[in-house]
This record gives C-alpha cells, structure tokens and sequence, in this order.
C-alpha cells in the first residue's frame, strides 16, 4: 500500500467523509477514491455500487482484477428530546452500534440520573449541532413534541441530508408541522422525507416499543440508503 | 462534541498501521478479499503486522493470523505482495483451517 494513499484514507475517515481504497490485485497499485469522484467506465459503475451498498469486494474490469474496500463512516443517533422513549432508545442503539447523542435545552428531562452514560447535552439544537454537525451518516430523531426545539433540528437535517428523518407526534401534530415547515421555506421534497408518524408500523404502544419501532426504521434506513435509494427508506 | 467517543481509534489497524510508518517501523497490511461460505471476518478486514511480528487487528478470529504474520514476515523482506488462500479444516492442514467451514482469500502488501 501507498504510504500516502493510507494516509489520505485514514485523514478521510477521520474527518467522517466516505472512500474506497482501490488496488489493482495484479501490480499492487492503489488509490483512494472519494465519494463524488468521477471514475470513468466499468469502473465507475463499480465504484458508485460499493459506496451505495457499503460492500467491499474484489471486480474484475477489461481483464484487470481490483479489490474495492469501502470506508463508510460510523452511522450516528441524534436523538432531540431526553424524553421517555429516548431513555429506552439509548441502551438499544448503543447495543445494535450507533453512536448516540442525546440533546434536550430543558435541563429537567436533560439530567445524567436519567441517562446515565450517554452524550447528553442539555442545550438548543443549534448549539449542540454547531460543535457536532449533522451528516449523511448521522439519523436524527426529533421526540420532544415541542416545535421550538423540534423543528430547528430538523431543517439541519434536510441540509445535512441526513440518511434517516424521523418525528414524533399523530398525523395532526405532523400536519401542523408541515404547515409550520412549509411556510418557513422548506421544500415538499424535504418534508417528504420525514418518517412520521415515527417508526416502523409494528402496532408499538410503550416507549420502549416505540424505541424499538424507531430504531429498526433507522437501520431500514440505513442498509437502503444511497443516492436515489431514499425512497425506499424507512 | 469532544466527550464524545469516537469509534476507538486506538484499536483500528489502518490508524494504527500509520502510527507505527510515522515511527518509522516496517509493515504489513493483510486484507481480506474474499470470503466463501461462513467466515468469521467480513471482506475489508485488516491484520496489520510489523517486522518483529506483532499485530493488530483481526482476518479471522483467530484461525489463521499465525500464518498470516509469517507469511507478512517474507512479504515485508521481498516487498512483492501475495495472495494467501485459507479453506475448511483437513487433516492435512489443519493448523490453519477455519474451523468454521468457510474459505476466505487475505492480500498481504508491504506498507510503502
């Protein structure tokens, strides 16, 4: 391996950016490729396929054998609200592997006793997200019920393109909140995205079925996403 | 957010394997290419070995990376990088079988 291509590999993963490391299985040559590179041909397609699906593996292309390993950053959970469901969220999205981070301005809800070990910060959207911005590998699940502190993080999750979109509230509620959205300026293409009422249909009554409802949502998220795949996200 | 953790980056072998190249240590990388079957490290994964054979990181859990540092020992003299092929358990070679069943193929290059 390059010297350089691992170091512009790892300095891409750290900076939470998606890349393929290209080698060449018969003279040994690599390159990293970044997502949003033109690749020409054959390759190209290959290229687009293994950043879509996250799946390493080895094409061959006009007689030449390359092995592709895709570098996708680790999915994160925003979860806006230090609510009921959010203190069952917690442990089950640490268990199935996303990073999680918890923001609530309201300090009552926003204590360490009611989660205990996990990102909390008890601020504004805003704030919170301008130290940590959001990102195409980041889900962001609004729970609190309140537009002030719901509908701010959600329009940084349309501009971040955030791979999973998810609100809290009934069919009312969510209405009023596409009013309220649409008038502020927000596309339909973008309120479209929203996943509402939240979470996968499984009949979920407690918070805890709740938790469970939105975190099987994120993964369908998840493992569909890529670019013109999101209409079949959860 | 700084309290917050990141994937642990003092475990990851590619982090690694640039820690040890600033140090201006010799080494492997070995990857797995390929996987047939069940195999206990997905396609993508890293074993990174240095020229006194430790190593970090994982192509299996536990089967064959023996093979792979001595064979990364040979990659990391000769400079050209080889193609290794592990498959199921015989009596033959046992030592370096998977014994879960599975086959996988692990590309070991000389770093730089």
């Amino acid at each position: 391996m390059d010297p350089l291509s691992l170091k512009k590999l790892n300095a891409l993963r750290r900076e939470r950016r998606a890349a393929i490391l290209l080698t060449d299985l018969e003279d040994g040559r690599d390159r990293v490729i970044r997502e949003g590179d033109t690749v020409a041909g054959a390759l190209g397609e290959a290229v687009a396929r293994a950043f879509r699906s996250g799946k390493s593996g080895v094409v061959e292309i006009d007689g030449r054998t390359f092995f592709l390993n895709v570098h996708l950053p680790e999915p994160r959970l925003v979860v806006i609200g230090a609510v009921h469901i959010s203190q069952a969220l917690a442990p089950m999205a640490k268990i199935a592997g996303f990073d999680l981070t918890i923001i609530d301005p309201r300090t009552a809800f926003a204590t360490p006793e009611r989660f205990p070990g996990v990102a909390l910060h008890a601020e504004w959207p805003d704030e919170a997200l301008a130290r940590q911005p959001l990102d195409a590998y980041t889900a962001l699940a609004a729970l609190t019920h309140d537009p002030k502190i719901d509908d701010p993080a959600l329009r940084a999750a349309f501009e971040a393109d955030c791979f999973y979109i998810g609100a809290l509230g009934s069919r009312k509620t969510h209405a009023k909140r596409i009013d309220r959205l649409t008038e502020a300026g927000v596309s339909p293409a973008a309120l479209e995205r929203i996943d509402a009422p939240i979470g996968l249909d499984i009949g979920a009554a407690t918070p805890a079925e709740i938790a469970v409802a939105v975190l099987g949502a994120v993964i369908a998220a998840l493992r569909s996403r890529g670019p013109g795949d999101r209409s079949v996200s959860a | 957010m700084s309290e917050l953790k990141q994937s642990d980056e003092t475990r990851d072998p590619l982090m690694i394997a640039e820690d040890w190249m600033q140090a201006g240590r010799d080494v492997a990388i070995a990857t797995v290419v390929e996987t047939w079957g069940s195999a206990p490290r997905p396609v993508g994964s890293h074993l990174v070995i240095d020229a006194d054979g430790n190593f970090e990181g994982s192509v299996s859990g536990g089967c064959v990376e023996g093979a792979v540092v001595a064979e990364a020992a040979d990659v990391l003299t000769e400079g050209r990088p080889r193609m290794l092929e592990f498959g199921v358990a015989d009596e033959t070679a046992w030592e370096v079988g998977l014994s879960c069943g599975g086959r996988i193929r692990v590309y070991v290059e000389r770093l730089g």
